[in-house]
This record gives structure tokens, C-alpha cells and sequence, in this order.
């Protein structure tokens, strides 16, 4: 079975090419089935790769397809099949499948269908590209894949206004990170002359030292090529300060948030960072620097969570939140806590998504909670699958989220990083806080919507429903797999992976009680939670929201403006951009270029019309041309 | 005393002056080729004083070539002349200029 | 003694050019290029190449000419109107004319200043050699100008022909201003 491992992204390929050139013609069910069924195959090959990988003990599989030689540097188009890349191809195949069934059900009013389902196959073609490939090449391929389909997924409703804005502004952010990506890739062509990732781990793990010395601005070559990768990956990851385009990407269909703006595509970051580990664990400033990064960046969209009316910009907000602690994990060196997360995340995140999208479809399109409430009898699946999510993220044992995040803050505390481990626990807090303000707001109390809207309220059909009942299961239980202690598979999993080099200093080990970092977590939760009950739990309904708004003013208008963090960089950035592509624009391209262009074909036309009188029709004045040639001839011959 | 060259040479760059300012100058296409036909003797001098000082008979055949062509392109000169002739009733060349811009 | 033949049909030839260039009356004009051409005809002779010579009376003046003076006949040419005088235009092409000559006589000073002559000798005068130097190394030029003589024949009889019933017999077309 392992040997066709490449027909995973080909079956999702041929589903976006059918689709797309055929797919208005076709009738609606054979889109669906195209749409849905090459997932799904990519879903069941997967399975049994994976089942055959774990066989053979897990040894790294690698397959190459074709050889590209360009003058010095090779590539090839290579996949390989190892631990890491197995448990990513596992969560995006399986979460990615239940996607694409929910979206038959969300989207089916959709004229834009086939559009849709071909758009949705050609991204997972590139996430599993991204994830599959054997060297940075394809990897990159797969990046600026997703990052494309990011952008066409999010633009859908091209025919409203703000849609393709947010598109547009999703890939232009992302295209920042993209250029970091591309230079730490020609870093590493020059000084390894390959893109391999094992030729470089290899190299990099036997000898620290071709990393360690000096390289440029001060950086060693570890940490100047980490630096670039991270900074490709705070564009992709949305890490700050290149996070601004997540929550404007809700513009999108539901479905496209929980599978590309959730459990996907936005983990390519945290995925790159875990394969170059070698390169990290070699550059500790820079590893250091991820990790206060995504701390910040996890407390700050918390901060911000605690203040949105719009349930998906609740749940994008939380995603950066999220992500941002599994960069503090990769960034503290823990990496299989990162892809614990990471995994358990894809699962609640596409859950609470998912369940969001339950709730506006039965809304009628509605997305501010505000106009909700009371929603539990109406749509009892979606509230206890909610709920579950919201456990999970919120990190309640024994559900995944407890573990994952635990494992974190265990990694913090372990390293001795005690202010990493307060903004961590901080953020905990917070998550548990406004997840369950959601849940509250929406499910509970009493319905303030429109009367339409009451009596449009209905369960979601069963194609909608199953998905979120399998992931709700993946979510409580997909903590099992990072148990703590001797039984984290996935630790030891990943431990060969995670080698650290030769020649580095040992890292330094503190011994923090699991027990009692769990305990801690878990009454911060807990309290989080009895808190956000307090407040507006029981038909209180938006009383919490007026009182904070009441209370604090200021600090709630911040919060509920996301610290105008889009405006500060329309000042700063974006209108000097444009006012110096206006001056390109009209100085230099319309005055000069043009211009110069312009003049050319002047001259000739000028020239052309004085020259018409030298024709004068008159032979004899043709015999004098004739004659003063001759004339030059001559003084040229004498000459 | 035995002429030198350069007065052959000189008297053939007399004539073809002459037969240059005839031709630029007159308005009558009969008279435009009896320049040309003097232009073309005193071309023929050149060739024949350098025959003569080079010691090879190839300028003499090269004005027998020359004569040659100046008399096919008489030929075909003149009939031209009656063909237009035919048409405008006039060689005056200044009245021939149809091909005007 | 050559000298003096040199000189007397030097001066006879460029005057005859000058009446050539000059006058009105197109038949006095051939009559003049008749004096002009036989002039140069004994300079050839003079330098050593008689058949030319002989070809230059032949040819020239007794085919050539004639066919002007057909032609002049044919087309009833009369006198011109002046056009030497007053013509602004025209004195610049005398001047251009003049111009040539300076260049041209700079030429052949500067490649052979007063150089004599070599004397003549029966080879240099021979026809035989003159014959086979033309029919061995130029014989293909020789064929080449048969070939064009041919052409330029059809070609003058197809040109000047009366054009066929019912084509080109209109009336004249309006004249272009000049």
C-alpha cells in the first residue's frame, strides 16, 4: 500500500480538475460525489499507508517520483513518509474528510457549488503536499498552495464587497512571510547546496558547528535561517504581528474557517518549525524569540476574544490564540506538545467551527450572538457537540484540550520560563472565559433575534450533524495519545525526530510535578468557567457585556476594536505604500516609460511626414540624390 | 614629350563634370542621356589611361562590357521615352512627376 | 607630336561636351556628342587601344546616335526653353558639378602625379592578346552581356510597342503640375 502514497494528493488533484472544468455542467450529486469522494479516497489510501507505515515499526518512507537537476542543485519531487508527516497526513486527511461532508450539507444552497468543492480539493492537494513533501521545495509549493486557495476560498462571495478585500489581504500578509520563507531557502541552497530535509538534519545533527558560526548581521546561519522560517510562519500562523489577516478570512464560508483557518492551513507554520527543529534547537535566541512570540500572541488575541459579538470572530481570535501556544511549545523545544496541540486543536477548533456554522445556517445567515441566545432547544446536537469543543479548548479533563495544553505549560515550567508559564496560564483563563461567554450567549437564555429568524431556528440535517458528532468523539478523546508520563506516544514518537545536534550545551531541565501543573490548569479553567457562568450564564444574556462595557469603557472599546490594530497599520504601512506606488505609478511608469515609448513612435511619425516631401516625383531631383551619394562615395573612398 | 597619365586622367574628370551638370540640370530627357553618354566615354578614358599604365589589357575589356551596356541601356531608355511619350505627349521631365507625395 | 594630338582633341572634346550639356536644340546637341565621341575615340587610339577605338566609332556614333536621332525625329522634339539662366537650383548643380570634378582630379593626382607613360609595345596593342584575355578569363561576363544585349533588345520592343486596340488610346491625362 505504501507505494501509493503519491496517489494522495493526485486523487484530491483530479477532484479540484473535475470539478473545476466540468463541475457547472455536472449535475449537483456527481459534484458532490467527486468533491467528497476524492477525499475520500484520499482519506482511505492514507489510512492504509499509515497502517503499513506503523506495521514496519514507523521507519521513514521515502519515495521519489523525479529527479530535477538545474545546473548544481538537485531537487527532487519526493515524498517521505515518516512519524511526524504521519500524524499530520492522518489529522488533515480524517478532519479534512468530515469537512467536505459538512460542506455538502452547508453549501448546497450555493450556486457557487462546484466552485466550492473544487477550490476545498485543490487546497487539501497542496496541504498534503506541503506535508508529505521530502525538502523545502515542495513544501514551499504546498505553502503558497494553501495560501492560494486561502485566498480563492475566502474571496468566494466575490460578488460582495468585502470578500475579496479579505482574500486579497490574506495573501498579500501572507506573501510578506512568504519572502522571509524564500530567503531562508536560498540560506540554506548556498550553504548545503540541497533543500533535503534529511541531507540537512544529518548534517546539521552531526556537526553543530556548520551552523554556529557567524553568517550575517550578527545571526549565526541557525539562527538567521530559523528567523527567516518563522517569520514565513508568522505570516501563514498568523502570529503577531502578520496575524491581521485570520480574522477579516471569516469573510469565507464556515466550513473554509474550520478546515483552512483552523485545523489546516494555519498549522503549516507550527508543522515547518517542528521538521527544522535541528535548525532551531541550534539557534536558541531565535527558538526563544518563537516562543515569547507566540506567547504574546496567544494572551493578545485572548484579550481581544473577550469582547466580539461575531461567534466566528470569537473562534478566529481563538485560533490565533491557539496557535500561539503551540509556538511557545515549538519554540521552548517541546516539540511533540506542539504537534499534540496542534492535532487536538484541529479536532475542537473544526468542532466548535463547524457547530458555529450549525448555528448560522439555522440563523438564516445571522453571526452575531447578540441576536441569538436560547438556542439549546432548538438545536440540542450542536449544543452538546458545542459544548464538548468548548470543554476541550478550554482544557477540562479528560478532555484532549487538558492534555495538550498541559503539556505546554509543563514544558515552560520545566525550562524554567516562569513568566512564559503565567502568560500561559493567563491565557488558559481567558480561553476558558470567552469560549463559554459564547457558549452562553448563544445557547443560553433567551432568543433575541427577529421573529423570522425564530421561526426559521431548526436542527441541522444529519450530513451536517455526523461530522460534528465524529470530531466531538476526536476531541474527548484524542487526548490519549500525549498521555502524560511513560505512556506519551507521542513523545516518544517523536524523539528520534527531535534529536538535538552535537556540540550544542545541554538544555536545562527543572523537575515540575505534572500533577501539580495539571491541578493548577485545571482550577484556573475551572474558575474561568464558573466565572463566565456567573456572568452571563442564565438568561442573563448580554447584562455581562453592558456591565463590562459599563465598567470599563475604554478598555472594553479596545478589546471590541481589537486594539485598532488594523488601523495603526493602515497608517503606518499600507497608505505609504500606496501613495509611493501611486508616485511609481503615475511619475514614472505613465510619465517616463510611456512617455519614452511614445516619443519613439512621435519621432517616427514626424519623421515620416517630413520625409514624405523628398518623393517630389521629379526625376531629375532623384538623379541629384543619386548623384550626392555618389559625391560621399567619393570623399569616403578618398578618405 | 610623352603625355603622363594624370592629364588623361584629368581631361576624363573635365568630361564627366560636364556630363554630370548637363544631366542634373536639363529638362529634356533626350539631352539627360546624351550627358549619360558622356559621362559613360569619359569613364571609359579612365579605364583605358589605366590600361594602359598597368599594362593589362583588362580595362579595354571592360570598356568593350561598357559600351555594351550603355547601348542596351539607350535602347531601353529611348523606348521608355516613347512609351511615356505616348501617354503625355511630353518629355519635359518636370511634367512627369505623377509619383508625387 | 603626341602631345599635339592631345591637346588639339582634348580641347575638342570638352568643347563638344559643352555644347552638349548646353544647347537647346536636342539635334545639335548629338551632333556635338558625334564630335565628342570621336575625339575620345583617337585619345584611345592614342593610348594604345585601337580596336576600342574603332568599336567607340562603331558603336557609339554610328548605333547610338542614330537611335537618338531616330528618336528625336519619332517624337518631333522641338528647341527647350531656356533653362540654363536665372534658375537658382541650377547653378547649385553646377556647383556640385564642379565639386566632382575637384575630387576626381585629386584622385588621380594623388595616385600617380606625373608618371610617364609606359612606351607602347606590340603586345600592349595587339588584338590577339586583347581577344584572348576577353575570351578566357572574361568569357562569362562576355556571355552574361549577350544575354543582356538580348534582354534590353525585347525589352526596348516590348515597351515602345503601340499599345493593342482599345488600351491606353484615351485621352491624354491631365498633366501634374509641375
Amino acid at each position: 500500500m505504501l507505494e501509493y502514497l503519491w496517489l494522495i494528493p493526485v486523487l484530491t488533484f483530479l477532484g479540484a480538475a473535475l470539478n473545476g472544468l466540468f463541475g457547472s455542467r455536472l449535475p449537483k450529486p456527481v459534484v458532490t460525489a467527486i468533491g467528497v469522494g476524492a477525499p475520500l479516497g484520499a482519506l482511505l489510501v492514507a489510512l492504509g499507508c499509515l497502517w503499513h507505515f506503523w506495521q514496519g515499526g514507523g521507519e521513514a518512507v521515502g519515495q521519489t517520483y523525479w529527479a530535477w537537476t538545474a545546473g548544481s542543485l538537485s531537487i527532487d519531487a519526493a515524498f517521505l513518509l515518516d512519524r511526524l508527516s504521519a500524524v499530520m497526513l492522518f489529522v488533515v486527511t480524517f478532519v479534512g474528510f468530515l469537512i467536505h461532508v459538512y460542506s455538502a450539507g452547508y453549501m448546497s444552497h450555493e450556486s457557487g457549488y462546484w466552485r466550492y468543492f473544487s477550490y476545498l480539493n485543490l487546497f487539501m492537494t497542496a496541504m498534503l503536499l506541503l506535508i508529505l513533501g521530502d525538502n523545502y521545495l515542495i513544501m514551499f509549493v504546498g505553502w503558497e498552495g494553501v495560501g492560494l486557495c486561502s485566498y480563492l476560498l475566502i474571496g468566494f462571495y466575490y460578488d460582495q464587497v468585502f470578500p475579496p478585500y479579505a482574500g486579497k489581504k490574506a495573501f498579500i500578509v501572507n506573501r510578506i512571510g512568504d519572502f522571509a520563507f524564500l530567503v531562508g531557502m536560498f540560506a540554506l541552497i548556498a550553504k548545503f547546496g540541497t533543500l533535503k530535509y534529511s541531507t540537512i538534519f544529518e548534517q546539521v545533527v552531526k556537526d553543530s558547528s556548520l551552523v554556529t558560526g557567524p553568517y550575517v548581521l550578527g545571526l549565526t546561519f541557525a539562527s538567521f535561517v530559523a528567523l527567516c522560517f518563522f517569520v514565513g510562519a508568522m505570516g501563514k500562523s498568523a502570529q503577531i504581528p502578520l496575524f491581521v489577516w485570520l480574522p477579516d478570512a471569516m469573510a469565507g464560508p464556515t466550513p473554509v474557517s474550520a478546515l483552512i483557518h483552523a485545523a489546516t492551513m494555519v498549522t503549516a507554520g507550527v508543522y515547518m518549525i517542528v521538521r527544522t527543529n535541528a535548525i532551531y534547537q541550534a539557534a536558541p535566541g531565535v527558538s526563544m524569540f518563537v516562543a515569547v512570540i507566540g506567547a504574546a500572541t496567544a494572551i493578545f488575541a485572548a484579550t481581544i476574544g473577550l469582547a466580539q459579538n461575531d461567534i466566528k470572530k470569537v473562534l478566529a481570535y481563538s485560533t490565533v490564540s491557539q496557535l500561539g501556544y503551540m509556538f511557545l511549545a515549538a519554540g521552548l523545544g517541546a516539540y511533540s506538545a506542539a504537534i499534540f496541540h496542534l492535532g487536538t486543536h484541529a479536532f475542537f477548533k473544526a468542532l466548535l467551527f463547524l457547530g458555529s456554522g450549525s448555528v448560522i445556517h439555522a440563523m438564516g445567515g445571522e453571526q452575531d450572538m447578540r441576536q441569538m441566545g436560547g438556542l439549546k432547544k432548538a438545536l440540542p446536537q450542536t449544543y452538546w457537540t458545542y459544548v464538548i469543543g468548548a470543554l476541550a479548548i478550554a482544557g477540562i479533563f479528560p478532555f484532549s484540550g487538558f492534555f495538550s495544553k498541559d503539556e505546554i505549560l509543563h514544558a515552560a515550567a520545566g525550562n524554567g520560563q516562569w513568566i512564559l508559564y503565567i502568560v500561559g496560564l493567563a491565557t488558559a483563563g481567558l480561553t476558558a472565559f470567552y469560549m463559554f461567554r459564547s457558549v452562553f450567549l448563544t445557547f443560553h437564555g433567551k432568543f433575541r433575534g427577529t421573529h423570522e429568524q425564530e421561526h426559521h431556528l431548526h436542527e441541522s440535517p444529519p450530513v451536517m450533524t455526523i461530522p460534528l458528532w465524529i470530531l466531538a468523539v476526536g476531541a474527548a478523546v484524542a487526548g490519549l495519545a500525549g498521555l502524560p508520563g511513560e505512556g506519551n506516544w507521542l513523545h516518544h514518537t517523536f524523539e528520534k525526530l527531535t534529536e538535538r545536534p552535537a556540540g550544542l550545551p545541554e538544555a536545562a531541565e527543572h523537575h515540575v510535578s505534572v500533577l501539580v501543573l495539571a491541578l493548577v490548569a485545571l482550577a484556573v479553567a475551572g474558575t474561568s468557567i464558573w466565572l463566565a457562568l456567573r456572568v452571563y450564564g442564565r438568561d442573563r444574556g448580554l447584562a455581562g457585556d453592558q456591565a463590562f462595557a459599563g465598567r470599563w469603557p475604554t478598555v472594553h472599546r479596545l478589546l471590541e476594536n481589537k486594539y485598532y490594530v488594523d488601523e495603526i497599520y493602515d497608517r503606518l504601512i499600507v497608505r505609504p505604500l500606496a501613495a509611493l506606488s501611486t508616485f511609481f505609478w503615475k511619475g514614472i511608469d505613465a510619465t517616463l516609460i510611456d512617455g519614452t515609448v511614445n516619443t519613439a513612435g512621435a519621432t517616427a511619425k514626424v519623421a515620416g511626414e517630413v520625409g514624405r516631401f523628398s518623393t517630389t516625383g521629379n526625376v531629375r531631383n532623384y538623379a541629384l540624390y543619386f548623384f550626392l551619394g555618389v559625391i560621399a562615395l567619393f570623399v569616403w573612398l578618398i578618405l | 614629350m610623352t603625355v603622363p597619365i594624370s592629364w588623361y586622367l584629368i581631361l576624363a574628370a573635365v568630361l564627366f563634370a560636364i556630363g554630370t551638370v548637363g544631366a542634373l540640370t536639363r529638362r529634356n530627357g533626350i539631352s539627360i542621356f546624351l550627358s549619360i553618354e558622356v559621362m559613360l566615354n569619359a569613364a571609359n578614358l579612365t579605364l583605358i589611361a589605366y590600361a594602359r599604365q598597368f599594362e593589362s589589357h583588362a580595362g579595354q575589356v571592360v570598356v568593350f562590357f561598357v559600351m555594351a551596356v550603355a547601348a542596351a541601356e539607350a535602347a531601353v531608355g529611348l523606348a521608355l521615352f516613347i512609351a511615356v511619350f505616348r501617354q503625355r505627349h511630353t518629355i519635359d521631365l518636370n511634367r512627369i512627376n505623377l509619383l508625387r507625395w | 607630336m603626341e602631345l599635339l594630338v592631345f591637346l588639339i582633341f582634348a580641347f575638342l572634346s570638352v568643347f563638344a561636351a559643352l555644347v552638349v550639356v548646353a544647347h537647346k536644340n536636342p539635334v545639335y546637341s548629338t551632333m556635338a556628342l558625334v564630335l565628342t565621341l570621336f575625339s575620345v575615340a583617337v585619345l584611345f587610339v592614342l593610348l594604345g587601344a585601337p580596336f576600342v577605338g574603332v568599336l567607340q566609332v562603331l558603336i557609339y556614333t554610328g548605333a547610338i546616335v542614330v537611335l537618338f536621332l531616330f528618336v528625336i525625329m519619332l517624337l518631333n522634339i522641338g528647341r527647350e526653353d531656356s533653362q540654363i539662366a536665372g534658375h537658382k537650383a541650377q547653378l547649385f548643380f553646377a556647383l556640385l558639378g564642379a565639386v566632382t570634378f575637384g575630387s576626381l582630379v585629386i584622385l588621380a593626382l594623388l595616385s600617380l602625379r606625373h608618371a610617364a607613360l609606359p612606351p607602347l609595345t606590340p603586345e600592349l596593342v595587339s588584338l590577339e592578346a586583347l581577344a584572348s584575355t576577353l575570351f578566357n578569363e572574361y568569357l562569362l561576363p562576355f556571355e552574361i552581356i549577350g544575354l543582356l544585349l538580348t534582354v534590353a533588345v525585347i525589352g526596348a520592343t516590348v515597351v515602345a510597342r503601340r499599345p493593342a486596340a482599345g488600351e491606353g488610346a484615351a485621352a491624354p491625362k491631365e498633366e501634374a503640375q509641375p
